[in-house]
């Protein structure tokens, strides 16, 4: 893919559509989105206004969309965006910009700037102007099949060392089961622990299940970077594997992009509807636990705390699900301040933490986290996402807090009863 | 031309004018929007949140908790100024007579005194509005030419009745002319300015709840 300037422009012109329209009209500079945005909170910087960060995507529109930004065009009263323009947008619109969605549930006319954001990065990838570190994990998924290079032996190595760990066979390309589990880059690099859970909790409850050597991952770089066509070819992957396998349902792993990617936007880019349906495992395990089919004993006493992953809460809609699967197992959980639907970013979500160039702004807007944090004084923080985590994790050593982690399945999984089967 | 013709033009012609004006050029940003159309949804929506773009047109004039806490200034004086300029266009006396004319029937009216008050705390917060434009840092950086031109417009309409009402500065005929004359102009530039949002927040905010509530995340 080659990308020009024509290109990035011609993909703004591509995705312009009546919301966007709207969102555009009706923007009254109030500048309460900059208050939503940790990017603004936590640096003072008057740039990181989210609607700003659309300048360029605002000024196409009102060139070439309304009768009097034509008229003005035409007596040479507006100058045209440059290359040059959106390359200084880059930082604004990959760097500052977790596509958390925190001010598109702020703005009182009702923008869903994150929409926008999301589409300006279409022709900003186009134009060439995408991050080295977006672009690099973008390649690999292209030529590796995976953004972190992830091979199928290092997949199937992780899978043996989990079965090890649990005892428990994890079934490869079995045919005609229920579910196919899926997981996130980080997670099989990081976290595989997660798998082992997974294949303990399954086992209890009674659900028939495989992992697929064709599509063991979930993470899509190209929806983060903003290349409908990568994310598509991502997305089908997956999609061919279930469709060929016959499950019934995909999981989507603790990682909020995978989940935005294959349950929302993935029948959007493939152009139909999946022949299966795509549950988040936050979603199956508070249908198992209600079905009485997750049994747990005990509870933990010590403080905890949830950070909730923008893409499963805020922009996913599971929002009771964790908390209902948390109280399960511990006693004594605490909610930060702004939690659920008003959660605040980790920092490091849409690609931001692939990014190298934003690394220390990501640290610099940690500190919101931080606040958030200690404000609870839990020992331990959960949260359902690999990414978040990872970046979690980062900020944690980097600020000297010795708050731990762990992954929500993961803690379910430690206080599921043993020797219980459905 | 005497006071009593211009505002007779200005009662007459000029507010022709102007409606016709702000109705084609409301009809033409509509279009716009509306033209550009959207790609239906592929995606299986969450189930029950079939409203949510509807309720979000409501909801979305509540300010959270969380939101309201740091940047509680702009919605005092947003709140403030909104429902003082409605109250004074719909519950002055001497609107609804013209209303009437137009539309056929009225409503109450509240009495002139109280509508004296809530106009000029209307004039207040839109002065508050200025200079908190002008202080705030975001706000600042934001601010276009348009943004000026909007507060104009807008704030010309309730001086100038505010004017006319008390027999301030100007002869009171020519004061009333100058008052319409003012409505006129807003009514003109409405439609190509920010103050579109007057129709634009229903559909910005429709859309906004209807992708939120697609997903299941419904505010």
């Amino acid at each position: 893919m080659s990308a020009s300037f024509e290109r990035g422009v011609n993909s703004f012109r591509e995705v312009m559509d009546a919301p966007i329209a709207s969102f555009f009209s009706s923007c009254v500079h109030c500048g309460l989105c900059a208050d939503a945005c940790l990017f603004y909170t936590e640096t003072g910087d008057p740039k990181y206004t989210p609607i700003y960060k659309l300048e360029p995507l605002k000024r196409l529109w009102r060139q070439e969309y309304t009768l009097l930004g034509k008229l003005a065009s035409l007596a040479g009263l507006s100058k045209p965006i440059t290359d040059a323009e959106l390359a200084e947008w880059s930082e604004l619109v990959y760097d500052s910009c977790t596509l958390c969605g925190r001010c598109t549930v702020a703005c009182p006319v009702g923008n869903d700037i994150t929409y926008m954001v999301r589409k300006m990065r279409e022709g900003m990838a186009a134009a060439g102007h995408a991050p080295e570190g977006v672009i690099e994990a973008t390649r690999k998924t292209i030529e590796q099949g995976s953004p972190m290079g992830i091979q199928l032996k290092a997949f199937l190595a992780q899978v043996k060392g989990q079965e090890e760990e649990t005892g428990i066979e994890i079934p490869l390309d079995k045919a005609g089961v229920d579910y196919l589990v899926i997981m996130s880059s980080m997670e099989i690099l990081g976290y595989p622990e997660y798998l082992g859970s997974l294949a303990r909790i399954f086992k209890q409850a009674g659900l028939t299940w495989t992992v697929s050597s064709e599509a063991f991952e979930a993470t899509n770089s190209g929806i983060q970077i903003g290349v409908s066509d990568i994310a598509r070819e991502i997305v089908l992957r997956v999609v061919n594997a279930a469709e060929k396998l016959g499950v019934k349902y995909v999981i989507s792993p603790e990682c909020g992009h995978a989940f935005t990617a294959l349950r929302w936007e993935g029948p959007n880019l493939i152009g139909r509807p999946y022949k299966f349906e795509v549950v988040h495992v936050l979603e199956l395990l508070d249908q198992l636990r209600r079905a009485g089919k997750l049994k747990t004993v005990g509870k933990t006493d010590e403080p905890l705390t949830l950070h909730d992953p923008c893409q499963i809460v805020r922009r996913g809609g599971v929002v009771a699900e964790p908390r209902n699967l948390i109280r399960m197992v511990a006693s004594d959980f605490r909610e930060m301040e702004d939690s659920g639907m008003y959660n605040w970013c980790c920092g490091g979500g849409g690609g931001v933490s692939a990014n190298h160039r934003a690394e220390e702004l990501r640290f610099t807007v940690f500190k919101r986290k931080k606040r958030q944090i200690e404000g609870t004084g839990a020992v331990t923080m959960v949260t359902a996402c690999a990414n978040c985590r990872n970046v979690l994790e980062e900020g944690l050593e980097r600020y000297h807090m010795d708050t731990k982690m762990i992954g929500l399945t993961e803690l379910v999984a430690e206080h599921l009863k043993e020797d219980e089967q459905a | 031309m005497s006071d009593m013709e211009l505002l007779l033009w200005a009662r007459g012609p000029g507010l022709q004018g102007a409606v016709a004006v702000f109705v084609a050029g409301m009809a033409l940003r509509l279009i716009e929007i509306y033209s550009l159309g959207r790609k239906r949804d592929l995606s299986p929506a969450r189930p029950g949140n079939g409203g949510a773009g509807w309720a979000t047109i409501i909801t979305r004039s509540i300010p959270h908790k969380e939101l309201l806490r740091t940047t509680y200034l702009t919605y005092i004086l947003g709140y403030t100024f909104h429902i003082g300029l409605f109250v004074t266009l719909l519950l002055f006396a001497p609107h609804i007579q013209l209303f009437r004319g137009v539309l056929g029937f009225g409503w109450p009216s509240l009495p002139s005194p109280v509508v004296d008050a809530v106009a000029l705390v209307s004039i207040a917060a839109l002065f508050g509005m200025l200079a908190y434009r002008l202080y705030h840092p975001v706000k600042r950086f934001l601010t276009t030419f348009g943004d000026h031109a909007a507060w104009l417009l807008t704030m010309l309409p309730l001086l100038t009745g505010y004017l006319a009402f008390h027999h301030l500065l100007l002869p009171y005929t020519l004061m009333l002319a100058v008052h319409i004359l003012s409505v006129e102009l807003l009514l003109v530039f409405m439609p190509f300015t920010k103050l579109v949002h007057v129709a634009t927040i229903f559909i910005s905010r429709w859309y906004n709840g209807d992708m939120l509530g697609h997903k299941g995340a419904r505010l």
